[in-house]
Parts: C-alpha cells; structure tokens; sequence
C-alpha cells in the first residue's frame, strides 16, 4: 500500500512539475499582455501587476486609429487563408505522391524520392536570392498565392516522408482486395488507403499548418503590404528602431497562438493515434 | 553627292533620335508608378510621408507612389534581395549600408545636386552617401547623438554648466559620484550591437582617431584610437560608467536616463521627448542637451545616424524615383515635418518656424551637425562592425588589454580588406 | 504474348506514376527546383557581390575555402551541440512526459491538452517571448530566481557567448518537447499490454519493464523524431534571428545563421550557397549514420 502512495505522490508530483513548466512561460505571455508598460519596466518587478489593462486587444480589434494594430488583423486573414491553403493541397498532393512511391513501381523511383528528400534539407533561407529573382519576374510578389506555393514546397516533401512509410506498412492485402472488389488505383487510394491513414494525414496535415502558420523569413522578403503579410510580420513591427514593445508582441503572441491551439485540440486525439509514423503494424 | 548624303541623313537621324530618347524620357511616357520603401515607427511618420506623398502625385499628374512601410530591422534584408529586381524604386537606407549597396551595385549614382543645394547641406550628412567621389542617395533623416545630461545633479555638484570636453565630463562625473548623487553617473549603449560601433565611432573621432584611412586601409592602432578605446576602459575603472552599459542599448540608456539614474547619457534625438514626456520620465524638469564633449584635438564629435534616400539598381523610372526623392528632401516638406525630424538643410535651423518646434534641440543641433562624423565607410562594414565590437567588448569587459584588442582589429580588418 | 505483359503493366505504372506525381513536380520543381540550381552554381562560382572578380567560376575552390576556415569548424561545432544537447533532452524528456501522461490520474486529461501549448505556439512568438523573460532588467526569470533567492543579482543571461546558447536550448527545448511527448504517447497506445503483465509474473521490477519491453518497441518512434528533428535543427533560423543574431560573439552563430549573414550582410551569396549545400550534405550524412545505427538496433523496415 506504502508503494502505491508514494507511487501515485510522485505521480502528481511530476504532473505538477510538468504544469509548471509549460504553463508558467506561456502565463508570462498573457500577463505580459494586459500589463502596462510602465508596470513592465518597473523593479523590482510587483506580481500580480496592480493595473489590467485589455488596451492592446481591444487596440488590434476594435480600434481602426491605431494603424499598427489593426493591420494585424489583416495580417492574421492573410495567415489563416494562406495556412488553410497549404495545409488542404499539401495533403492532396503529398498524399498523392507518398501512395506513387509506396506502391507503384516505376524507374526512376529511387532517386526521386531521394531528391524531394534531399529539398527538405537544404535551410531555405539560402534560396531566397534567386527565388526573388524567378517571383518578381513571374510578377507574383506580394501575393498569398506565392505564399502558398513557397510553403507547399517546404510541406510537401516532408508530408511525402511521413506519409510514404505510413502507407508502405499498410498491408497490401488490403489493396489487393478492393482490386478484386473492382477499384481502380485511385479508388483504392481514396476508400483504402486514406480512411486507414487518417491520423496519419492528421499528423502531417496539423504540422504543415504549423509550419505555414510560423513561418516568417519567406513572408518578410516575400510580401510588403496587407495584401499578403502575415502574421509573423506583423509582430516583427511591434519592434521600432531602437524601441521594442514587447506588450505588444506578448498580445500579438496571445491572439497568433489560439488558431493552432483550437486546431490542436480538435485533432487531439487523431493527433495522439497518427503519430506513429510509420508504425503501423496489421 | 546625292549618294553620300542619304545615308549621312539617315546616320543623323538615327543619332538624333537615340539622344532624344536618351533625354526625356518621361516626356514621352505614359503613367508611371514608383514603388517607395519606408521605415515604420521612426523619424517622419507614416503618415506624414503618405501625404506628402499625395501631394507629390497631385503635383506630378501621371505619376502614382506605393508606399510600403517595414520595421528598421527588416530594411536591409528587403532592399538586398529586391534591388535587383527593382521591386522598390526608391528605398530608405542607412548610412552603414552606402559603402555596401554601392560597390555590390545595389544603388544607383544620383544625379548631382545643384551647388547652391550642396552648400546648404552639413557636409557629414551628405558624405554619408557617397562612395568613392560618386553620389548615391540623399541625405533624408536627420540623426546623431546629443549629451544628455542631468541639471538638477550637476548643480548639486556645483556645476551650471556641462562640460566641454571628456575630461571634464570625467571630472564632473567624478564629483557627482563623491557627493552620493548617483551610483553610476555615466550611461552608454555599449552592448555587443551596432550602437557600440556608434559610440566608438563618436569616441574616436573625438580623440582624432579615424578607423580607416581616406584610402579604405585600417588604421585601429591609431594613437586616436587607443586614446578612445583606453578612455571607455577607464572609465568603467573608475566607477564613472554604469558596468551595465556593455549590455544596454539605446532603450536602456533612455530607461536609466529618464528613471533619474544617471547624470549624463549619449543618445539619438528620441530620448529628447522621452525624457521631457511626464507620463515616461522623472527627470522632466532637469533634461539639458549639449554638444557631444570633445577633446583637445577637436571641439565636439558625434556619430551620424541618418538614413538616405536611394535609388535601386533594378529601378526602371530613375528619373522620376529621383524626382520623388528631391521631393522628399525638399525644403518645404522637411520644414513642415520638422517636428518630427530634423532638417537637412542648413538654413533651415535659423528658420523661426522650425525653431518653435523644439527649439532647445535645434539649437543644439545646429552646432553639433558639424561635427557628423560617419562609421566606416567601407563595403566590408557589416563584418567589420560585427568583428569590432567583440573586439572593443573583450577590451571593455577587462578580457584583453587595449594594445592586443586594438592589433587583433586591426588585423581582422586587414583581413577584410583583402579579400576582396 | 506472356513476356510482354510485365513490360506493358511496368509501362502502365510508369504513366501512371508520372500523373500522380505531377502535382508534386509542379509544385516542387516550378517553385524550388531553378533557385536550387542556381544556388548550387552560386557555390561553384564567385558570387561576392562586393569582389572585384564577381562572376568567375571557381570549381571546388569555395567548399575547399570553407571547409578548410576556423570559423566554418567553430559554427559546425556550435551547431552539433545545439542539436545534440536539445535533441537529446527533447528526446528523454519527451519519453518521460509520454510516460507521465499514459498513467491514469485525475487531470492527466488536461495535463495532455496541456501539454501541446508550447508547440502551437509559433516560434517567433516563442522566441519573442524568452527573449523578453531573459531580459536583463525586466526578466521573469531574473525576478522570480532573484526573489527565490537563488541568484545573487539580476544576470544578463544572453550576455555570455556559451551561456546564451543553452537559454537558445532551453527555449527550443521548452517549444518542441511536446512533439516528442506526442509521438512517444502515440507510440505508446500500442505496446502490447499482455508482455507486462507476463513480465510482471515473472517478477521483473518497472525499471526492468521499462528497458526490455518499452524502450525497444518504442524505437523506431525514437529514430522518427531524432531524423526528423535533427534537419529541423541543423535548419533553425527563425529562433536565432529573434533570440540573439548570432550573438554574442559568434556564440549562438550556427551554420544556418552564418549563412544568413553572409548572404544577406556580406552580400557574399556564393559563400551562403556553399554552406548551405554544405549543410545539406551534413544532414544526408547524420541520416545515413542514424539509418545504419538504429536499423542493426531494432531491425526497422524502411523505404
């Protein structure tokens, strides 16, 4: 019985542990973000702050005067389009191209596979150069499309590299069956192979989201007005020349982080279930 | 006769109309667009330049401006990889940046500025933006760094007035210390960032040390230069300067400044209405502003922070970019906008207008504008600057003595030098 | 004739093959494939925008150059031990998280949302946020340790150049463990629940459990994270440009930030272009090496 105690004593222990280190950071933010600035920069530092103040979100909601904080909702449009574009094709696409090289046989496989691969790994803060160049002559800077197209390429190799492997352990009786039953390839892949990769799709699908929602160097170079900016721009210009509002950033962090955490909690259990990657055995 | 003759008209009438071509372009344009980057939050606002920006349009029929407005950190970062490509015709860049965008071809050469204009302007801010005799922008905002200082301290010291020279801040801060008035009576931005190089380049200048000879080669083991590097270490010694400073930037000095902690400070023109601000500072009654202390070699030094206008390579209206840009820097628009940045032009500082606006800070400025003095202007700068200020850090921070730090700089810059 | 019927159904696949990946190709090759090139030709020529012989083909010399300089070792260095010492604790931590969380208590339900914060938080926000917690005069961290009383006087904690790259690591370490605790507690859901309790018949303890039943089937999981994570940090660079620019002396300049700096400061893309295959070429090798180790390890069927 003595075991069992101190057992469940040092369970609740180490959750209280874990509470604290993820939560204590992330109540900073939010208590950065309706405290004054003056209470910020005062030491020693007094907590609980002695003014609330909801200025900042009621500045970036409801408040047109304050340029910089209603372009931040645009900014936050522009993300959520251009994260929800990405996430959809790159699972479309990705899927695609996983269920080619986990099943079909074609020459040329190999090598493919190793350079969509070998794409991911380069840091793509190296091609923007003459990546700029080849977007300003198509004439596609400052638009969502180019954002979109920018982050399916650095989702979709990796969507391909999870998926592959997830749909390779999939047992091919499975495929063979609906064949007999009559499917055509496509079918297969669409009432097979999907529903049984689903928390798989859901993995990739919320990391591509992520990746897309994070992103900022691309967005920075990519973009220049409302048109296109997303939100990590947005937040970057809460920082003046030789000023920095971190009240302001803390708010902007508030508000940015709620998409992928209402996404995160929806898929939570997919999420759980999908990320064992590739394995998936009978 | 007739044979030689056709052709010759033909030749003639070829040249005459490539010269046409060649010299009035936007005469025989259609509308043109102008694409302008800007910096946020700084200087001139947005929304001063969105409507002088309007009514450069309603002046200019044909010609419309799209503006785009992004943090200072970002501007070197976009004007880099779209200068090439032109996506911005006119860019806000920065001093530092001149040496750089000009040898690598990012910029375009401007066309020269009238005599009478160029008379008019401060000679350190022009020089700015030039690079090996060639113009390549114009000078635009205004910014250098001022002293700072504390009245109500220095009068309990027994001083009305602030000091002249380095020395004599030394003194005075020596004093002011002995009396309990402050811990630390002396504030700098000497943080490992791009504001160190500023404040040494205003050190050492004041000690008549250049960094680097007319002809681009490093001269850091200057007696000038030893004489600054060795003042900043003595004066941490001393107890004069905040040992905090190598990790503060200008925002930090302005905290210690307006929080009442310290009698004198080096900072840009913004600390002024900080400091003066009653809802931000404590000090409001007892800011006073002075020409930067010089030295027995000169009367005062400062640093130059302005920001130009230029031009980029890939720009396809240069005529009418620069028509903006003179627009811009124009006498009217900086007298009008002179609250919020400083003018350019030297006349304008005895205008009565731009006077009223802040007349404590012109007053000042109007002197201390010619003593500018510019960071390095070399294509190397960036890797040079970042380089320098470990160097000057290790210095300050007791890590190396001045003589090694200021050889191994010397040699590193020597290094840069020659790669290229 | 039976001979040409593989021929024809290799063919078929062949064609079809080719469509379903055309999007992928379009997608890939029309946005990244050209500037991959180009930057790839960037590193064999000199493309030093401020060099006076910008334009000339140098062959192998700019990879000799780097691979032969200090500076190219020292980012290397800084480089492996981020990624090793972050991994390594991401990893463990991680597994723990992952083992507290697949015990039954009251509010592990909460604790597993929980848990996710960190990660959906994006990373310049994150990185924002622990620049601002480490700051100097205003931290959290310096006001909450100083009114413990475990520090003496508010620490500059970015201010030492070995010092700042472990607050880098503890800030990473902070946003990407729940990834790991994700994939571990995912992992988890499908150990075969009857080998512990036969184990457990046989009297063997939980420490013994743990090593001879869990950690083995928890293995491919662990390569998944460690391939998949080490590209991701050999690839950080958003963490870098808001924590510390590289600073302090060079103290947190990784690989992807001094080619960041090169390029983008120095203007000296041929250099940029250089380290980034070269950064490339790391990673294809570490994967490799990982591949080999933990294949012979748990005998993981792959590609």
């Amino acid at each position: 019985m003595n075991k069992r105690l101190g057992f469940r004593i040092f369970l609740y222990v180490c959750a209280f542990v874990l509470f604290l280190f993820v939560g204590l950071p992330f109540l900073w933010l939010i208590v950065s973000s309706v405290t004054l600035q003056r209470d910020l920069t005062t030491l020693p530092l007094v907590f609980p702050p002695p003014t609330f103040t909801l200025q900042r979100y009621t500045d970036i909601f409801f408040n047109p005067g304050n340029a910089i904080a209603s372009a931040f909702q645009g900014a936050m449009v522009n993300s959520l389009v251009v994260a929800a574009a990405v996430t959809v094709l790159s699972l479309a696409v990705g899927a695609l191209a996983s269920y080619t090289f986990a099943r079909l046989r074609f020459p040329g496989k190999k090598p493919l596979l190793f350079v969509l691969l070998f794409t991911y790994m380069i840091p793509p803060i190296v091609i923007v150069i003459p990546l700029y160049m080849l977007v300003s002559n198509l004439g596609l800077l400052n638009t969502k499309l180019t954002l979109i197209l920018l982050y399916l390429s650095m989702a979709v190799p990796f969507v391909v590299w999870v998926m592959q492997s997830y749909f390779a352990s999939i047992g091919r009786s499975f495929e063979e069956a609906a064949r007999i039953d009559g499917c055509s390839r496509l079918q297969t892949l669409w009432h097979v192979y999907l529903p049984m990769a689903l928390p798989g799709l859901v993995a990739t699908g919320i990391l591509a989201f992520l990746l897309s929602w994070d992103e900022f160097f691309f967005s920075l170079i990519f973009t220049s007005t409302l048109d296109a900016k997303t939100m990590p721009v947005a937040i970057a210009e809460f920082s003046a020349k030789n000023t920095v509002d971190y009240g302001m950033i803390a708010t902007g962090g508030v508000i940015a982080c709620v998409p992928p955490l209402v996404i995160t909690a929806i898929f939570q259990k997919q999420l759980v279930n999908g990320m064992t990657g590739g394995g998936v055995k009978e | 006769m007739k044979k030689n003759f056709v052709p010759a008209a033909l030749a003639g009438a070829l040249i005459s109309l490539l010269v046409l071509s060649g010299c009035s372009p936007d005469k025989s344009k259609g509308p043109v667009t102008l694409n302008a980057l800007f910096m946020k939050q700084a200087g001139y606002s947005e929304e001063d330049v969105t409507s002088a920006t309007k009514e450069f349009e309603a002046a200019h029929p044909g010609t419309t401006v799209n503006l785009t407005f992004v943090p200072y950190e970002s501007l070197e970062q976009k004007i880099t990889t779209s200068a090439e490509a032109g996506t911005y015709d006119v860019v806000l860049s920065d001093g530092p940046f001149t040496a750089k965008f000009a040898k690598a071809g990012l910029v375009q050469a401007v066309p020269e500025i009238a005599a009478a204009d160029l008379k008019d302007i401060f000679p350190g801010a022009l020089d700015a933006t030039v690079y090996q005799g060639k113009s390549y922008g114009m000078p635009w905002m205004n910014d250098v760094k001022y002293l700072y200082y504390n009245k109500k301290m220095l009068k309990a010291a027994g001083f009305d007035a602030p000091p002249k020279t380095l020395d004599e801040m030394v003194s005075m801060a020596k004093a002011i210390k002995a009396k309990k008035l402050v811990q630390y009576p002396i504030v700098w931005s000497w943080s490992q960032a791009e504001a160190l190089m500023c404040d040494y380049t205003v050190l050492s200048s004041a000690f008549g040390g250049a960094m680097f000879d007319a002809s681009g080669k490093p001269t850091l083991t200057s007696e000038g230069n030893k004489k600054a590097l060795a003042f900043m270490v003595q004066s941490i010694k001393d107890g004069v300067t905040n040992p905090k400073s190598t990790e503060y930037l200008e925002d930090d000095v302005g905290n210690v400044f307006a929080g009442g902690q310290a009698a004198f400070a080096l900072n840009w023109t913004y600390m002024y209405n900080w400091a003066k601000d009653p809802a931000k500072s404590k000090v409001v009654d007892d800011v006073g502003l002075a020409l930067v202390p010089g030295t027995s070699e000169v009367a005062s030094a400062t640093v130059n922070g302005g920001q130009p206008l230029s031009i980029t390579k890939g720009s396809k209206n240069p005529v009418e970019a620069w028509n903006y840009i003179l627009y811009l820097t124009d006498r009217s628009f900086q007298k009008k906008y002179s609250k919020n940045s400083l003018p350019i032009w030297k006349s304008l500082y005895t205008d009565a207008e731009v006077v009223a606006n802040n007349p404590e800070v012109v007053a000042v400025s109007k002197d201390q504008y010619n003593y500018i003095n510019n960071r390095p202007k070399v294509p190397f700068y960036s890797g040079f600057s970042s380089q320098m200020q470990v160097k000057i850090q290790e210095a300050l921070l007791g890590k190396k003595p001045v003589e090694v730090a200021l050889q191994e700089a010397q040699t590193m810059a020597e290094g840069l030098a020659a790669q290229n | 004739m039976p001979h040409l019927l593989p021929r024809h159904r290799v063919g078929g696949e062949g064609g079809f093959a080719a469509l379903l990946l055309t999007p992928t190709a379009l997608v890939i090759g029309a946005v990244v494939l050209m500037p991959l090139v180009v930057t790839f030709a960037y590193s064999l020529m000199n493309m030093n925008l401020l060099s006076d012989h910008k334009g000339a083909w140098v062959g192998g010399a700019n990879y000799a150059g780097v691979t032969t300089s200090t500076w190219f070792w020292a980012s290397l260095g800084r480089t492996a031990y981020f990624t090793a010492v972050s991994l390594v604790t991401e990893t463990v931590l991680g597994l723990l998280i992952a083992l507290l969380l697949n015990q039954k208590f009251k509010g592990v339900a909460f604790l597993r949302s929980l848990v996710i914060l960190p990660w959906a938080i994006p990373t310049n926000v994150s990185a924002a946020l622990w620049k601002w917690i480490y700051h100097p005069e205003y931290g959290v961290l310096n006001a909450v340790l100083s009114a413990l009383g475990l520090i003496p006087t508010y620490q500059a904690w970015l201010s030492d150049p070995f010092g700042a790259m472990n607050m880098v690591i503890l800030a990473d370490v902070w946003k990407m463990t729940p990834l790991a605790a994700v994939f571990f507690l995912a992992a988890l859901q499908f150990v075969n629940k009857a080998m512990y309790e036969a184990a457990r018949i046989d009297g063997a303890g939980a420490f013994r459990r743990f090593f001879t039943i869990t950690l083995p089937f928890l293995m491919p999981t662990v390569l998944v994270i460690v391939v998949m994570r080490t590209v991701e940090k050999f690839k950080a660079f958003d963490l870098f440009y808001v924590l510390t620019r590289g600073g302090p002396a060079d103290g947190t300049k990784v690989l992807t930030y001094e080619a960041f700096l090169r390029g983008f400061t120095n203007l000296d893309y041929s250099m940029a272009a250089t380290l980034a295959y070269l950064i490339a070429f790391l990673i294809l090798g570490l994967t490799f090496v990982y591949l080999k180790v933990f294949k012979t390890q748990a005998g993981v069927q792959d590609e």
